[in-house]
């Protein structure tokens, strides 16, 4: 098997919420430094799947593997495999008794047993990363929508994760905020982090994706760069989609 | 005139019946907590059995009153146990017991107002369960429950003048010894009802201290 290659493989993921099918068989693999982004109808898996990366839905069936050891089944050791693998989410899910730097930097103590100092110096460090260095001293409820976006990807990095899954991260901004969010994760792309994207938002896909994953019914229906989405016949499901989505179908 | 002399010389009396009913009210809050903090963790997070013996408690020791329980307790259930106690040691431990039937319900509140993606969070980064309710839905959850929770000082204050019916020598039983002596009625119960107000109103003002302090923006700014 060519572990080395692929960080996190992903294999037949299956899910259902009671009779409703959610995940009909997922597979995929992911290179280092690849951003994967995925897209697709709402209700289609998408997050369902992020979150059975790590475990935090538990797939019926199905398999994931992360530098070659299996994160589903791992038991106890799942908490190890989560701090490998970071996770953004929609609506930050920041601590809210913490101020933005206690939550960068809550994990690195708690979870990984850092010197206080040293959790500070690293979570402050993460917090410029981002640009919110300046607000370490705020609480949750003293930020921005984006802000605290941005603060919650400074506590994903903290963890130095092997790749960091993004669910819908931008989907509860509105645009002007939605751009530094981007514009942050686009920075990441470029310095090599490993990501997956689920996301709503085009133009960040095809600008900054590896490969693009066209989710629908459960299961990835189209993949490929953005330049084969573009002018691919394959995607053709997916351009439909998008006509939808920008309103400029084309019938 | 005679009621100032009266009370410079029984004013040890009713120091010491002050000191017991605090400490009756202090003991009663901390049992309240140890007790009753478990048990609304236990009910959210418990599996059914957890969940039913918890139920049964707070139904037993909220169904019953405390003069009940008192001597259910006093009379009945420690001496059955072979346990040959205290006044002041029962009454401390009934009081603590209901209070904690009364605060895991102000702390299950709490805990359940608290959003689901705290949590998702908290194990996302690698938390156990366990670390997640500590260094997150706990700190959170003491902030929402505190104003709540304060109100349970008053209620202990004053039920625990009830453990006079056991004997316990705090304010209410040294007040009636002091009558009792004196013949002075009226000046003397009223004496008694201005320390408990007193009592009341400066605990109050410690735990507002205490809320404002560790008030978090975004966080139950009730405290003001």
């Amino acid at each position: 098997m060519a572990d080395e290659e692929y960080i996190l493989r992903v294999e037949n993921i299956h899910k259902s919420f009671g009779e409703l099918e959610v995940l009909r068989g997922v597979t995929f693999d992911v290179k280092k430094g690849e951003t994967i982004c995925f897209i697709g109808p709402s209700g289609t898996g998408k997050s369902t799947l992020l979150r059975c990366i790590n475990q935090l839905n538990k797939p019926d069936d199905g398999h994931v593997w992360l530098h070659g050891e299996e994160v589903t089944n791992s038991g106890n050791r799942i908490n190890y495999f989560r701090q490998r693998i970071g996770m953004v989410f929609q609506n930050f899910f920041l601590f809210d008794h913490l101020t933005a730097l206690k939550n960068v930097e809550i994990a690195l103590i708690k979870v990984r047993g850092m010197d206080p100092k040293e959790a500070r110096e690293k979570a402050l460090y993460e917090l410029r990363q981002v640009g919110m260095e300046k607000w370490a001293e705020h609480y949750p409820a003293e930020l921005s929508g984006g802000q605290a976006q941005r603060v919650s990807i400074a506590r994903a990095l903290a963890m130095d994760p092997d790749v960091i899954l993004f669910d819908e991260p931008t989907s509860a901004l509105d645009p002007e905020l939605t751009r530094e969010v981007l514009e942050v994760m686009k920075l990441l792309a470029e310095q090599g982090m490993t990501m997956l994207v689920v996301t709503h938002e085009m133009g960040f896909a095809c600008s900054v994706a590896t490969r693009i994953m066209f989710m629908e019914h459960g299961i990835i229906q189209e993949q490929g760069s953005p330049d084969q989405m573009m002018s691919d016949q394959t995607f053709e499901r997916c351009k439909n989609f998008i006509g939808k989505v920008t309103g400029y179908g084309t019938d | 005139m005679d009621l100032i002399d009266i009370l410079i010389e029984w004013f040890p009396y009713l120091i010491s019946g002050i000191f017991a009913t605090l400490g009756l009210v202090a003991s009663a809050l901390v049992i309240g907590v140890l007790v009753g903090l478990p048990m609304a963790l236990g009910q959210v997070y418990g599996k059914f059995p957890v969940r039913a013996v918890v139920g049964i408690y707070v139904w037993f020791f909220r169904g019953l009153p405390v003069l009940v329980l008192l001597f259910l307790f006093y009379f009945g259930i420690f001496p059955g146990l072979g346990l040959d106690l205290p006044a002041f040691f029962v009454g401390a431990t009934v009081l603590g017991l209901r209070g904690a039937a009364y605060q895991s319900q102000i702390f299950r509140g709490a805990i359940q107002s608290i959003s689901e993606g705290q949590m998702i969070a908290a194990r996302s980064l690698g938390m156990t369960r366990l670390q997640g309710i500590r260094n997150v839905i706990l700190p959170q959850a003491v902030r929402i429950a505190l104003p709540g929770w304060s109100n349970e000082y008053p209620n202990i204050l004053t039920d625990s003048a009830i453990c006079y019916a056991i004997g316990v020598a705090e304010l209410l039983t040294r007040t009636s010894q002091i009558v009792s002596q004196t013949y002075v009625t009226m000046p003397i119960y009223l004496v008694c009802a201005g320390i408990f107000i007193l009592l009341n109103y400066a605990g109050l003002r410690v735990l507002h201290e205490i809320e404002k302090k560790i008030e978090v923006p975004g966080f139950g700014t009730g405290a003001a």
